[in-house]
């Protein structure tokens, strides 16, 4: 049992070695990709198992739960692991029409495996200290990432975000040193009973608020998320395709894991605090986009206000808000990246970013057009797209509760992403080239054209996919959301039955 | 740096710091200490090294790549929790070998792939920040 949730993170390590070992050759870069495959069949596996029995979990080194490092999966953590072996292969293969024979002589894949690596095992740990360490496996990679384009620009972006991502680790660290102070535990599921039993219920929410300021600076919620729009725009398309998926995500699914599970003692505050930075994160990430004209920038500012959809299911804690979050997570990821991947092609087409300066690709290039569309509009939450489903769940999920103001929020951001998604599409689809150069998809060589358009092209269906049969992966969300809400399956799992 | 002082002494320290990494490394296994720590001591003291030598000469002591010694380190490391499948055992579970007085276990090797691991990675950092700088 324990293999099966150690693998998807070993693997990713493995081919790490591997793959700096043949640095710099056609076989590096092919191992990178061999690996992603090798990734993807354990998680569909773990999926597999998950859906089979529920909650399950292994300990590494034999040592019994609460002393050892407990790795857990459940539906949420097996479906999290899944979409990042979706999307490492996605960026895997799409790496290899950007980057060149330097930036993987540098060890690029080395990284970009390293990175799957640790984000693979932030979402299958069960243990708050192994969370922080996979956190710094992250931030030591994503670091790498960012900086190997080698640009004076990406260094400063770099510089800023690290310092930044410390400060929240620290505080991550400093939380979980106050808590093994208290409860003397740091297993997840130990610890939910741990802190409802401490005498000292104030401690608790402190240490709960230091978590929430560590997780929900690496989720770039407001108003701490001034580094990823500073960051986002620098590195290698691919590195920024991957980083716009997966790494705050990760912060996201802590948020998720850590006030489900763990400080669920006082709702009525955290949560309450959880749900005005939700709606000023949407709020702030989506009129921060309008001012924007790089196609990076614009999408980056999105993240940060799609983030606030998914804090806001998790801060309303119905199991239909829940849902409609652990949902939006799955299909943001998708979306996102397939974005970051398309604003890479239209950049590698048109030779800039700026959206003042580049046009005509609706002309020239309509598959590539036809292909934004089904993201952007997703994004933006058109029926009958995957985000349509993600938006509509979680804005009936506030007017179940009679909140209308965040209902109408959440309403009014999505219309204002349209704002931004057609400002994009007018910029760089509709609009003649200024220099009337006429950028097509046959000009990329061919190798470069199947490796960028097999991965968009795979996306998009995915998107279209989970949009036309929702009632499936709605069932698993619906499941998912279940098991964050009542964790005794969770408990057991990790614990064993006689400690529940 | 130019000081005959600092020259003088990091030759005869560095070879102290790696001493005592070996021995912090070794005796991690049942008392504070280890392979993240040692790795640490020893990088130490060759970052001590390239501050009074230049990195050039560092690395020339060095004698191999420090990207080369974290990826085998962490390539010794995943492989020593890996031998635990051939027991059909839980990923990392220790396996041990007693000779007499001596225990040897795939811990040690875990411990030792960390120490490696830990060594090239920041020697890698601080010999890439000591040449941009």
């Amino acid at each position: 049992m324990s293999w099966v949730l150690a693998l998807p993170i070993l693997i990713p390590f493995m081919t790490a070695v591997l793959a700096f070992l043949l640095r710099g050759s056609r076989m590096g870069d092919l191992a990178s990709v061999a690996g992603a495959v090798a990734s993807l069949g354990v998680a569909v596996l773990l999926v597999g198992v998950v859906l089979d029995r529920g909650v399950v979990a292994g300990q590494v080194g034999g040592w019994q739960a609460p002393y050892g490092i407990t790795l857990v999966a459940d539906h949420l953590s097996a479906a999290m692991v899944l979409i990042t072996a979706i999307i490492g292969l996605a960026v895997a293969v799409w790496s290899l029409a950007e980057i060149g024979p330097e930036s993987s002589r540098l060890g690029y894949h080395a990284l970009f495996q390293s990175l799957l690596g640790g984000v693979t095992g932030a979402f299958l740990t069960g243990d708050l200290f192994n969370l922080y360490v996979w956190f710094e496996v992250l931030l030591i990679s994503s670091f790498g990432l960012l900086v190997i384009g080698g640009r004076k620009q990406a260094i400063d972006g770099a510089v800023k975000y690290v310092t930044l991502n410390l400060i929240a680790t620290v505080l991550f660290l400093a939380g979980a040193g106050l808590l093994y102070g208290a409860t003397g535990t740091l297993n997840m599921a130990d610890l939910r009973g741990a802190v409802a039993a401490s005498p000292d219920q104030g401690l608790m929410t402190l240490i709960a608020m230091m978590l929430m300021v560590a997780f929900g600076m690496k989720a770039a919620v407001f108003p701490l998320f001034f580094w990823l729009p500073a960051s986002y725009h620098t590195p290698h398309y691919a590195v920024s395709a991957v980083f716009a998926g997966l790494l705050t995500k990760v912060g996201v699914y802590a948020l998720m894991r850590v006030f489900t599970l763990i400080f669920v003692g006082d709702i009525g505050y955290t949560h309450e605090i959880l749900l005005w930075v939700s709606l000023l994160t949407m709020l702030t990430g989506v009129l921060g986009a309008a001012a924007q004209s790089d196609f990076r920038k614009i999408l980056s500012f999105h993240i940060i206000s799609q983030i606030g959809y998914m804090v806001l299911g998790l801060a309303l804690m119905t199991p239909l808000a829940v849902m409609g979050a652990v949902f939006y997570l799955l299909h943001h990821i998708i979306v996102k990246t397939n974005l970051f991947l398309i604003a890479g092609v239209s950049r590698r087409l048109t030779g800039s970013s700026d959206l003042y300066a580049i046009g005509g690709l609706y002309r020239s290039a309509p598959l590539l057009a036809a292909l934004f569309i089904i993201p952007a509009f997703s994004l933006a939450g058109f029926p009958p797209l995957s985000g349509f489903w993600a938006k509509f769940v979680i804005v009936r999920a506030s007017l179940d509760l009679g909140e209308w103001l965040v209902a109408g929020v959440a309403l009014l951001v999505g219309l204002l992403t349209i704002f931004s998604m057609t400002k994009i599409w007018a910029e760089a689809f509709w609009k003649a080239h200024p220099k009337g150069r006429q950028p097509a998809l046959a000009d990329l060589p061919q190798s470069a054209r199947w490796q960028m358009m097999v991965p968009i092209v795979a996306l998009a269906v995915m998107t279209v996919a989970i949009g036309a049969f929702p009632s499936a992966f709605l069932d698993f969300a619906t499941k998912g959301a279940e098991q964050l809400l009542d964790p005794a399956a969770y408990v057991a799992a990790v614990l064993g039955e006689a400690r529940r | 740096m130019n000081s005959l002082i600092l020259s003088v002494g990091a030759r005869f320290l560095t070879g102290l710091f790696l001493l005592f990494s070996l021995f912090v490394l070794l005796r991690g296994h049942n008392s504070p200490g280890g392979g993240f720590i040692g790795g640490l001591i020893g990088a130490a003291g060759f970052v001590l090294y390239s501050f009074a030598a230049g990195v050039e000469d560092a690395r020339r002591a060095l004698r191999v790549d420090p990207r080369a010694i974290g990826v085998w380190g962490m390539a010794i490391a995943v492989l020593s929790g890996l031998a635990s499948a051939l027991a059909s055992l839980d990923p990392f579970t220790g396996l041990w070998l007693i000779l007499e007085d001596l225990a040897l276990s795939t811990v040690l090797v875990f411990d030792i792939g960390v120490y490696l691991a830990v060594f090239g990675a920041i020697l890698t950092l601080v010999f890439a920040l000591e040449e941009t700088v």
